[in-house]
């Protein structure tokens, strides 16, 4: 389960420590950002920029998960162009067959076309996890923006919400809230959207806190500026890549979660799956040596999310990296 | 420190009071109530309010609450619709055997994962760094029950050394008698927190290993295993104790999953029914317990740190 250590996460190179991400599009503040501090030569803004893609391609493992995904996503939503295969209607005629011709993969418990269930399973297991990543990232980004901001009861109040939610397992909280709510697609992605923003919530309030007292937004507030202008044009563009390091790990936490409700038969409704419904599937075979049915899922997931990881890795390197080098 | 203790105290209890109000509208969010899904998708209105006055469910919200709080406080969660038991005698049968799963595979996790992250921080940027890394990182995203899965394949399945189902007696003792069927629950929930924890063993170590009083030990000429142990160690090791009040609700998560893989009665599969079959007074007792236990983990782990580390800011 992967929702609180993420060994990517881990002290030395925590996101927490990543006092003041830049944002690449907004000259002004940079310059403003950068000269307080430390005093070292200040760096044109694109450049910085620059700097951080230069960093990111470097990292030969970073770019070995964006092939990884790239082809991913390719296999899934244009793989049944290429491969097209019948994933709606049941053949009993066809149950069960190992890998051979005609069935690269074998088929499954329904007749369905093994490879070709890959392909559809995996397009609901990207999709809900980058729509529902996306979603996390945005209400938690907001939440923890105001929280940090405001600070005080306001602060005290909405932490204690984040951390009652974090209190509750995920999984027992998303359990309960797919027997309440039939799950779809959109569901899922609304559900895992509303339980996963917490993390970024708490990341966005820790940086807004120490940018708050920063001159140049005590700044907007001396000349008049609302406090809106403050989050949104000031603390935002400075927290914006702790907050795209940490989405990349809400996606591979979200795909993993979407298999874990899929397989606890919680997941999205047949004929449409996911890879964690089919592994589900596969598992009332485990005993009669069906390996076909359990480990392409399997290692498709584990495939996926460690290519996910290693995006958000050399993302991070980037923004680290960007900042010692200022 | 008692000011600080005091100060963490509150602070708990203020959250699990909020996880007790974000219980109680979940059930208030429940299609039909309480009443729709007891009496079942037939029950004629005239029914539904009968049950709706005999269980106060017609009283406004925050006199409801307040009653299911007192309730609550007093441990009792109700009566399961499906198991014609308490949910609190339940829990008291369940709740031990994750305690024992769980606190068994967190000892593994510690005893596996804190050795090999101290090597591969020793031993950085060498083959067994690489290899530990690359299978962190795998078993990091690897789903538990995929892992469950394989471990019966191959350990139960292809090589017949332990059994594919946990033990399935009532009590605690028998489970130890039968510790066989308890390796591969154990090791299936340890595997992802050892990926886990080994790297941030590794980083806690990589951390400690360039500061300035290092540099001093070295300096006055103690021994490189005497720097590890006597001063590295002493303060990587910090961290972990944080770490593992982090980890509690990942690791009740991953008990539901490996005791609904292994069949273990423990209280993730009790909750896993409960949610297939809608038996919200469980569900709600469950996650209640759980959050409570997350709370207490935390407490105890943000407490001990302050006691051990006097950097904590109090």
């Amino acid at each position: 389960m992967t929702f609180s250590i993420n060994p990517a996460e881990s002290p030395d190179d925590s996101d927490m420590n990543v006092s003041n991400p830049l944002h690449p599009g907004e000259p002004g503040e940079l310059a403003e950002v950068i000269a307080l501090p430390t005093g070292l030569p200040v760096g044109k803004p694109r450049s910085m920029f620059q700097l951080g893609v230069e960093v990111f391609v470097q990292n030969r493992l970073a770019i070995v998960g964006v092939v990884v995904l790239v082809l991913a996503i390719a296999f899934c939503f244009l793989g049944p162009l290429v491969y097209p295969t019948d994933q709606v209607n049941v053949n009993l005629a066809i149950v069960d067959l190992p890998p051979g011709p005609g069935h690269p993969l074998g088929t499954d418990a329904a007749g369905y076309d093994q490879l070709g269930r890959m392909m559809v399973g995996g397009q609901t297991s990207l999709v809900v996890g980058f729509a529902a990543a996306a979603i996390a990232t945005v209400i938690g980004t907001l939440w923890g923006a105001i929280a940090g901001f405001f600070g005080g009861v306001i602060d005290g109040f909405m932490m204690r919400i984040v951390d009652a939610i974090l209190s509750i397992p995920i999984l027992f909280l998303l359990l309960f809230l797919v027997t309440i709510v039939q799950p779809s697609v959109p569901v899922m992605i609304f559900v895992l959207g509303l339980t996963a923003w917490l993390i970024p919530a708490r990341l966005v309030r820790g940086e807004s806190l120490t940018i708050r007292v920063r001159e140049y937004v005590q700044a907007v507030t001396v000349m008049g500026g609302s406090s809106w202008r403050s989050v949104l044009r000031h603390i935002m563009p400075n927290v914006i890549g702790t907050v795209i390091v940490n989405a990349t790990f809400q996606v591979a936490d979200a795909i993993l979660l979407v298999a874990y409700l899929g397989y606890l038969g919680l997941g999205i409704a047949p004929p449409a799956t996911d890879w964690g419904g089919m592994l589900s599937d596969g598992t009332q075979n485990l005993f009669t040596n069906y390996w076909w049915l359990i480990y392409p899922p399997g290692l498709a997931i584990i495939i996926v999310v460690v290519a996910v990881n290693l995006v958000g890795d050399g993302l991070r390197d980037s923004v680290e990296v960007r900042l010692q080098r200022r | 420190m008692i000011g600080y203790i005091l100060r963490r105290l509150l602070q708990s209890v203020a959250v699990v009071i909020v996880v007790t109000i974000i219980v109680f509208l979940l059930l208030q969010a429940l299609p039909g109530g309480a009443a729709h899904a007891i009496l079942g998708p037939r029950a004629t209105p005239a029914q539904i309010a009968t049950f709706n006055e005999q269980n106060g469910l017609n009283q406004p919200l925050i006199l409801q609450y307040f009653h299911d709080l007192g309730n609550w406080v007093t441990g009792n969660f109700g009566f399961s619709y499906k198991l014609n038991q308490s949910v609190s005698s339940l829990l008291w049968e369940r709740l031990p055997k994750t305690l024992i799963l769980s606190g068994l595979a967190l000892l593994l996790t510690v005893i596996v994962a804190i050795p090999i992250g101290i090597i591969q921080a020793v031993r950085r940027n060498r083959t067994f760094d690489y290899i530990a890394t690359a299978l962190s990182f795998i078993f990091y995203a690897a789903p538990t029950f995929f892992i469950g899965l394989v471990l019966i394949d191959w350990f139960s399945q292809k090589l017949p050394w332990f059994p594919p189902e946990a033990p399935q007696s009532d009590g605690i003792i028998p489970i130890f008698q039968d510790f066989d069927a308890m390796v591969l629950p154990i090791v299936t929930l340890a595997l992802l927190s050892i990926a886990g924890f080994s790297r941030y063993m590794r980083s806690s170590v990589l951390d400690n290993v360039n500061q300035d009083y290092v540099r001093t030990a070295r300096a006055k000429g103690a021994s490189e295993t005497r720097i590890l142990t006597r001063h590295v160690l002493r303060n990587a090791l910090i961290p972990i104790i944080t770490l593992l009040g982090l980890s509690l609700p990942a690791l009740f998560a991953g008990a539901l999953i490996t005791e609904s893989i292994f069949n273990f009665p423990g209280m993730g599969l009790l909750f896993w029914n409960a949610a297939q079959q809608s038996d919200y007074p469980i569900e709600l007792g469950v996650v209640i317990i759980t959050a409570f236990a997350t709370v207490i983990g935390n407490l105890i782990a943000d407490v001990s740190l302050a006691a051990i580390d006097p950097r904590v800011q109090l």
